[in-house]
């Protein structure tokens, strides 16, 4: 049996339809995720397990003092990140909390707010809310402001409450900003007072609590992606299989 | 009848004693062994199964969130509702919850790809035309109905886009004039989107609109199996039968159908697939980043902004601006973008269905209303808004220039059916009909 040359016709249009739309897509996607303008890029990977294992360390030792992980629970982190559930009662848990227990910090809302102005928020989503861009460019961008209640600001999140917990790691950074002038654009920071780290060092860090933030964003991320390629695996070949059953069965069609 | 019912009597003696009371088996064949499509099905027909397919899929993955979500806006801690973290603890605590989910809100955005494309296909194809034109309002009945299921289901995980957009949609009938106010705070149950409203919002998005749904679909296809699926041809097929009364170019759905639907659903299952395992919030056009955040009625997100399925009527309501003291116009024109596909059937009088045999000026006309649907879309996801400074600076006034364009879309998108009223009655040139199909696999 020929095959007529229009019977290609639906096909070529739906192709195209569908490249067309791909394409928008895959153009509008991070013109999408792209809200908060100029951010570095994060390069964090899920699959460093050693990363997020110190990620894990050190965002209980920095930030787990005043947020909360609410939706993640002590154990969880231990069996993903391949810890001994000995050594994070020992070392990630400072609260008294059992290892099956919930992160959560030990920080009233109320005293959260009385003294910072705002509870500190729960940082469970953060990854997902805000992206791995945002958190590492905002974690570097802190600098000294005397006019703020706490001595601190950031370029990245203007006016945020947050002191720099990381500072004895990254050291104390002022602003130079444009032509000299006190109230002008600030143009970068200057690390003006080094801090336990060098800058690739502290950079490491960062990517390392960002990376650990990500992954308690979406837990099951580790699970699905490695999961995903038997998946489409077993989908191809139920594909090709139905494919070759269709074309038996049409071959009385004429 | 698009079907033949032959009376089955099974050997079976129990299937047999069901049979002779309640003809089930028997309607089961007449719907599927004898129900005769055309031959020549191409890649367009694949969407209706898969929209079926879909639906399932929203519905059997819908029983298992039910099980664990919670529709309370009860605050659980400061500032997180109940239904929020019920659903982050399907995420995380439940087994197999994220898939289940995944799956759910995958689902969702791929059953509006896959019906947007369906009834493009009835565009193309003039499937809406008579005999058909039940089939296509039954359709549009079905478009309206998962429009509001999709609008009421997107609000349940009360994040922070749940909230500011159930406001922002509510708020719309606050344009009625008179009634406007007390009918938002009737709709609401409250003065804000509040626990009143999420409760009520999940009794209609778990039963009372997938009722409407199932039966809607079980309308619309037996709607089609009486005047029988029209073909990328626009050919009638019952016109020219064999002796035993079966149309020459047709075919029994089933296995002939059902056996090359399975291959399209392989198809299909593999892109969601990899939308689930690799994609989930496909760089936040499927789940949006800020409905990771709580619902909060103090923090309004920078950009308010719908699903991307919903965005090109949005934008339609957006460029319309208010006059005579009321901003009811856009309201007005939103509704009518759907309202008008509903009198297809009338406003197009063209003899041809098939774009194959049709006149250049529906090739165009179509293709610019489906341009018009993509730039509506780009301007109600805020894509203009972000994309204008970028191109023509900071200096140029950016609301002008998406003004302009999303106004010239829009008029495009209604022009469609104004220009093919006067077009398809008299002034089109269309060329002959072949009596049978011309192509098939």
């Amino acid at each position: 049996m020929t095959k007529p040359t229009t019977l290609t016709m639906g096909k070529a249009m739906l192709i195209k339809f569908a490249a067309a739309l791909t394409l928008g897509l895959a153009l509008l996607a991070p013109l999408h995720a792209s809200e908060g303008g100029s951010l570095q890029a994060a390069n964090v990977s899920l699959n460093d397990t050693a990363a997020l294992q110190r990620g894990a360390k050190l965002y209980f030792n920095y930030c787990s003092g005043c947020h909360s992980l609410r939706y993640v629970r002590y154990s969880r982190i231990a069996e993903d990140l391949q810890i001994d559930p000995k050594d994070v009662e020992a070392n990630l848990i400072f609260t008294g909390a059992k290892i099956g227990d919930l992160a959560l910090s030990s920080m009233s809302a109320e005293d959260g707010t009385k003294w910072f102005g705002k509870a500190p928020p729960d940082l469970s989503l953060e990854g997902r809310s805000k992206g791995a861009d945002w958190i590492y460019s905002y974690l570097k961008s802190f600098y000294l402001d005397p006019t703020r209640p706490l001595g601190w600001n950031n370029t990245v999140f203007e006016n945020a409450s947050m002191p720099n917990v990381l500072w004895e790691l990254q050291g104390l950074q002022s602003p130079v900003r444009k032509g000299g002038k006190a109230d002008g654009p600030i143009e970068h920071l200057d690390l003006t007072t080094p801090g336990r780290q060098s800058a690739a060092e502290f950079d490491r860090s960062v990517r390392d609590i960002t990376a650990f933030l990500q992954y308690v964003g979406e837990p099951a991320a580790l699970k699905r992606e490695s999961m995903g390629v038997w998946v489409l695996l077993y989908l191809a070949v139920f594909t090709l299989l139905a494919y070759l059953l269709k074309r038996e069965f049409w071959k009385d069609v004429h | 009848m698009g079907t033949t019912m032959v009376r089955l009597h099974p050997k079976n003696r129990v299937l047999a004693w069901v049979e002779d009371r309640l003809p089930i088996l028997s309607f089961m064949s007449s719907h599927t062994s004898g129900y005769y499509a055309p031959k020549n099905f191409n890649l367009w027909y694949y969407f209706g199964s898969l929209a079926l397919l879909v639906l399932v899929n929203q519905i059997l993955t819908g029983i298992f969130l039910t099980m664990f979500y919670k529709p309370s806006a009860l605050e659980v801690a400061p500032g997180i509702s109940a239904a929020f973290a019920s659903v982050e603890y399907i995420m995380r605590d439940v087994e197999w919850g994220w898939l289940i989910r995944y799956m759910h809100s995958t689902g969702a955005s791929l059953f509006f790809v896959v019906v947007y494309l369906h009834m493009f296909r009835g565009l193309m194809y003039g499937s809406f035309k008579k005999p058909r034109e039940l089939v296509w309002i039954l359709g549009m009945l079905i478009f309206l109905a998962l429009m509001a299921e999709a609008f009421m289901g997107y609000v349940l995980p009360w994040g922070n886009m749940s909230f500011w957009g159930a406001k922002v949609i509510i708020s719309l009938f606050g344009t009625v004039p008179w009634i406007g106010e007390s009918l938002v705070e009737w709709i609401m149950g409250d003065y804000l989107p509040a626990d009143a409203t999420l409760n009520r919002f999940f009794a209609l998005h778990v039963i009372a609109l997938p009722l409407v749904l199932l039966l809607l679909v079980v309308l619309h296809l037996g709607a089609l199996h009486e005047v029988g699926s029209n073909n990328p041809d626009g050919v009638e097929i019952k016109q020219k039968k064999k002796e035993d009364g079966t149309p020459l170019d047709g075919i029994a759905f089933h296995p002939y159908y059902t056996v090359k639907d399975i291959f399209g659903t392989g198809v299909f299952l593999f892109i969601a697939a990899f939308i689930i395992f690799y994609a989930p919030t496909f760089g936040g056009w499927f789940l949006e980043h800020d409905n990771f955040i709580p619902a909060n009625n103090l923090a309004t997100p920078t950009h308010i902004k719908p699903v991307w399925y919903f965005t090109p009527f949005y934008a339609i309501l957006r460029m319309i601006p208010s006059f005579l003291g009321s901003a009811i116009w856009g309201v007005i024109a939103m509704f009518a973008s759907i309202a008008v596909l509903f009198v297809m059937p009338w406003i197009d009088a063209g003899p041809v269905k098939s774009i194959r045999y049709r006149g250049v000026g529906y090739k165009v006309a179509l293709a610019l209303f489906a341009v018009s649907f993509v730039m509506l879309g780009a301007v109600g996801a805020g894509v203009t808004a972000e994309v204008i400074p970028q191109w023509f600076g900071a200096h140029v006034d950016a609301t002008f220039v998406e003004n302009l364009f999303g106004r010239f879309w829009t008029a495009v998108y209604f022009g469609f059916f104004v220009f093919l009223w006067f077009y398809s009655r008299g002034m089109e040139r269309t060329k002959p009909v072949p009596e049978r199909v011309t192509t098939h696999d």
